[in-house]
């Protein structure tokens, strides 16, 4: 383990801006946390979390894949990608990192996603550890300790200074960058804040929230339970959860025709949307209810059936905190765990 | 040869069949000239214009969109010219709010008899576009041609 | 006022007046309050739930409620109400199966106001009229009333409720006239073409195209919305480019225009904070100076202005004469 004194953190970020591209959530004019690239000046958001998820920097909202151009009679396929910078994403926390574990079950499986690919590989990701938790946080629920975050590098701001330690070869790259500012030192005062960050975790309000229903019941007897009904009854079908969200990974891939070629590019997709996995015949799944139920089921008991009992979601809370009528995963999994 | 790389706008005027489309025909009649830039799109009614409309020209590379109707009170489907009149004026004002220049969006009542109007209004809507330069702040990157 | 509302609900459900009540359902913390629908007296006085809390507007989910068997009961708020009325007017609510009773607003407290002036970890919230007392992970903290509302609150429009509910519990309030309604808007256009172009692409490029404005708003009650449709070549999933950004606030916000009863919900629901309510205003404030006043949802006769036109309207070059700046 290393540190460095926090006052030089600009220091710092201009050493690693200098040799890799480098985001990190910073406050925008709206007082909200988002991802920014750094430049000199910038300054690093104090607050737990962004609004949208880390995972854009790896599945970004929109991606163009390639573009077609008509020759005569011959349609030529142009592959346009040009993602070969390497870039350093700094302050993800712990549920925003393991969401990346999650994404590369997905992306990564056979066959492999090569834009998702090549994205993993360009980047280093630097997470911090949490010292004030939100209310709506459960990342606990999901085995996730907020005070031991994973990445390629993981990070703890202490007592003014900023500890670090690397986890991955590229974690190791990334403190070769900047280890003329760094010292060796031991655990100690880390130590010391995970036992007291550790404290606050077990008491939010969700910290107790069970899995335990999705993991007796088999999978029909959540499918078919009558609570789905009440449980999404208000939900307006918009894709706020999905889209805050940093598990989700649907998408969706268009053409758009600019009018002298053909651009193929995906975006991300929300099961909440009617027109969701709409196919020439029609869609499999007709009412809110069912396309509610498909994100929920997805989470909780599809993914896990698929990727050993683990679960997609981080607990970050987002959706919690985003949904325009407050209904969410939180709310979901009590309900089947009320009986 | 020398490129010519002075700018030329295009320019998108829908024009009511039954008038703004006859004068822009009387206006060719009479050997009037305007700007070969001006792609005139004939559409039954100016109230056929949806916002989209003027929208997606932007999009597809128009630097101006000029709607040209029957006179109000002349419209062949009585009221249609009316419709647009309150329309285009909410549209224009949002468009001009958002910071798009509003000198490139307008409405001109033309007849089936004022073909010289027609040409004139072309020349002096071309003109203020010119001076606007390219249409930068609704653009669609993706519609440009590289080159 | 929640006693006596849940009192009326009882009483009405129990003589069969109506066989569910569509209101606010308390959730884990005091402000993620859900919309929901209630069928006995038992889950009112569970759950139902009726405070500073209480912003989501109900009017919408009427369009389905009204279409199910037998009346339903829904508790509308001033602002609610002339979005019922506007819905009513467009034959979208079947005003048969739905009673209504209207209730006061003092305006809602705004979450995101409450979390954005800095306060974290937020477990309960209690108000004592004036005083919002939050309690936190970390220690209690307070915060006036009058700061903690929404946007939509702040600049409330009136608290009269439109003419259209079969009874009122507690007092019908007064129009809203400090023209406070209209100074971001005023704001804006007094600035210059750049600066509000610069401001529009800072808000809009935040835009993550969730469509909760749009779900949320009672103005847009399209079966399938026109960027939903595949065959209407604008089908979007997410904004592209700036323009797509541009396209889909600009085309919502005219096709709500004379419609837009300024409710303030896509404002209060949207993730990325983005001012939406500001695009509406400016279609309502010209309405205003080009038409005459009009409040969309006020007068049930009223034709919209969009429907409607005189001999004497202005010129689309009104813009151009109006002044301002380039």
């Amino acid at each position: 383990m290393y540190k460095v004194s926090a006052d030089r953190i600009d220091e710092l970020f201009a050493k690693i801006a200098a040799a890799r591209t480098l985001y990190l959530p910073v406050d925008q004019n709206d007082g909200r946390a988002a991802y920014k690239e750094w430049s000199q000046g910038t300054k690093m958001s104090s607050q737990l979390n962004t609004v949208r998820s880390a995972k854009g920097f790896f599945f970004p909202q929109t991606t163009n894949l390639c573009d077609f151009n008509l020759k005569d009679k011959e349609i030529e396929v142009v592959d346009i990608r040009d993602e070969s910078e390497d870039f350093v994403v700094f302050g993800v926390r712990a549920c925003d990192a393991r969401s990346f574990t999650i994404l590369d079950k997905v992306f990564l499986a056979e066959p492999v996603d090569s834009y998702y690919a090549t994205r993993r590989e360009h980047g280093t990701v630097v997470t911090m550890a949490c010292t004030e938790p939100e209310e709506t946080c459960f990342c606990s629920v999901f085995g996730i300790d907020a005070t031991a975050p994973e990445g390629d590098a993981s990070c703890w701001c202490e007592g003014g200074d900023l500890y670090i330690r690397a986890n991955t070869e590229k974690g190791e790259q990334f403190v070769s960058l900047i280890s003329d500012m760094l010292t060796e030192c031991d655990d100690t005062a880390v130590k010391a804040q995970q036992e007291r960050v550790k404290d606050i975790l077990s008491k939010l309000p969700f910290a107790n929230v069970s899995t335990d229903y999705f993991e007796k019941n088999t999978l029909l007897d959540v499918f078919n339970s009558e609570k789905w009904a009440k449980l999404s009854e208000s939900c307006l079908a918009c894709g706020t959860c999905t889209f805050v969200c940093p598990t989700c990974q649907c998408y969706d891939i268009k053409d758009f025709d600019t009018g002298h070629g053909i651009k193929r590019y995906r975006t991300w997709d929300s099961c909440m949307y009617a027109d969701f996995t709409k196919m020439a015949a029609a869609n499999s799944r007709n009412t809110q209810m069912q396309r509610f139920r498909q994100r929920f089921m997805h989470k909780l008991v599809y993914f896990p059936d698929n990727n050993n009992g683990e679960y997609g979601c981080v607990g970050c809370g987002r959706c919690l905190v985003r949904c325009p009528i407050s209904m969410n995963i939180v709310k979901v999994m009590k309900s089947f765990g009320e009986e | 040869m020398s490129v010519n790389t002075e700018f030329k706008p295009l320019i998108v005027a829908f024009c009511c069949n039954w008038c703004s489309y006859a004068g822009a025909d009387l206006a060719g009649t009479n050997r009037l000239q305007y700007p070969a830039d001006v792609k005139i799109i004939r559409v039954p009614c100016s109230c056929r214009v949806n916002p989209m409309f003027v929208l997606r020209a932007f999009q597809r590379g128009a630097d101006g969109v000029i709607l040209c109707g029957c006179h109000p009170g002349d419209c062949h489907y009585t009221s249609g010219n009316y419709f647009t009149r309150r329309r285009m004026a909410l549209l224009f004002s949002m468009l001009d709010y958002m910071g798009i220049e509003k000198e490139r969006t307008r409405v001109e009542w033309v007849s089936a008899a004022e073909g010289a109007k027609f040409a004139k209004t072309m020349n002096e809507f071309v003109e203020t576009v010119t001076k606007l330069g390219e249409n930068r702040r609704l653009e669609d990157l993706r519609c440009k041609k590289q080159s | 006022m929640q006693e006596a509302i849940i009192k009326r609900a009882k009483e009405l459900l129990a003589d069969g007046t109506v066989n569910r009540v569509v209101g606010w359902k308390a959730g884990d913390f005091a402000y993620d309050v859900t919309p929901a629908v209630f069928t006995s007296a038992e889950e009112l006085d569970k759950d139902f739930l009726y405070n500073d809390f209480c912003a989501p507007n109900l009017s919408k989910y009427l369009i389905k409620e009204s279409r199910k068997e037998g009346k339903v009961l829904v508790f509308l708020k001033p602002c609610d109400s002339y979005s019922f009325n506007q819905l009513l007017k467009e034959h979208r609510i079947l005003r048969d199966n739905v009673y209504v009773i209207a209730i006061p607003c003092r305006g809602k407290v705004d979450i995101g106001t409450v979390r954005d002036s800095g306060i974290k970890g937020i477990t309960d919230m209690e108000c004592d009229g004036e005083t919002l007392t939050i309690h936190t992970l970390y220690g209690d903290k307070t915060m006036s009333h009058a700061d903690s509302l929404g946007d939509k609150c702040k600049t409330c429009k009136t608290k009269k409720h439109a003419a259209c509910f079969d009874e009122m519990i507690g007092e019908e309030g007064e129009p809203n006239n400090d023209g406070k309604r209209f100074e971001m808007v005023e704001k804006l256009e007094a600035m210059t073409s750049e600066e509000r172009f610069n401001f529009w692409r800072n808000e809009l490029s935040k835009c993550i195209r969730c469509n909760a404005c749009r779900n949320v708003c009672p103005a847009c009650s399209c079966e399938n919305c026109v960027f939903d449709n595949p065959a209407s070549g604008i089908q979007q999933r997410a904004a592209v480019t700036s323009f797509e950004e541009n396209m889909f606030h600009l085309i919502r916000a005219f096709h709500v225009a004379g419609r837009c009863t300024d409710c303030g919900e896509c404002t209060r629901v949207c993730p990325q904070n983005i001012p939406l309510h500001l695009l509406n205003r400016k279609y309502i404030k010209d309405i205003n100076e080009f038409y005459g006043e009009y409040q969309a949802g006020e007068n049930f006769d009223e034709r919209a202005p969009l429907n409607a036109y005189t001999f004497t309207d202005c010129e689309p070059d009104v813009v151009y004469k109006r002044g301002g700046n380039a």
